[in-house]
């Protein structure tokens, strides 16, 4: 599957990009996160939740195709 | 959620007080409003390890940032007896001393208001996708997180 994924604030200065397109060949949350901890080794230690189609899920969510972005901790006002 | 487009809560750079001077001004016509209440949230010249922060620079997941805006007003309107509601975001530099959240809540009572405002400013620091980066003095910076 074929995933539009968004990285935001200190996320993206780990992933170098703020949007790549990735193949993913799970099915759930976690098989993303597992291809981009390969990819990008310094992410295992950042904090972060994941949306998809713009709602916070779990990792046990299922891959719909939508939209992905990695959160970090939020800190607006 | 309905399919209307949410409304853009976001603003490049500082809020500036002639901005919130008219959007005051604008009420007078609504004579049915006896209370409004303002938070202005500004950005703070911390000193972490010895370094001044000077600005910070927001960032926003921008479309669902205004949709958990929308869902937070929807949510402000069923809680509370409120007139009208504005919320604005700043994105870009804001630096020290510079207004970078402006809410406005109105209604007939003052009580209604001093809590509506408490708890919308709470929603948007937990609930909204908006990322600052504080920006020190010798141009360092660190990724602020809310307490």
């Amino acid at each position: 599957m074929t995933i539009n994924i968004k990285y935001f604030g200190l996320i993206a200065e780990v992933t170098q990009h703020e949007e790549e397109t990735m193949n993913v060949s799970g099915r759930f949350i976690s098989d993303l996160l597992e291809a981009l901890y390969s990819k990008y080794p310094d992410l295992k230690n950042k904090d972060f939740q994941v949306a998809q189609n713009q709602e916070l899920v779990s990792e046990n969510t299922e891959l719909s195709g939508q939209e992905l972005a990695l959160l970090p901790p939020f800190s607006g006002g | 959620m309905t399919d209307k487009k949410p409304k853009n809560v976001f603003k490049q750079g500082a809020i500036s007080s002639e901005f919130i001077g008219e959007s005051i001004a604008k009420h007078q016509t609504k004579t049915s409003i006896g209370a409004h209440n303002i938070f202005l949230g500004q950005v703070r010249a911390d000193v972490i390890d010895g370094k001044t922060v000077s600005a910070i620079e927001y960032t926003a997941y921008e479309d669902m940032a205004n949709a958990k805006f929308d869902e937070i007003r929807e949510a402000a309107f069923e809680k509370f007896e409120l007139t009208c509601m504005h919320i604005y975001h700043s994105l870009g530099t804001v630096k020290a001393g510079e207004i970078c959240l402006f809410v406005f809540v109105s209604s007939s009572r003052r009580k209604v208001v001093f809590k509506a405002l408490e708890y919308i400013v709470e929603e948007i620091k937990a609930q909204v996708p908006v990322f600052g980066k504080e920006i020190f003095k010798d141009d360092s910076h660190q990724w602020k997180v809310n307490n």
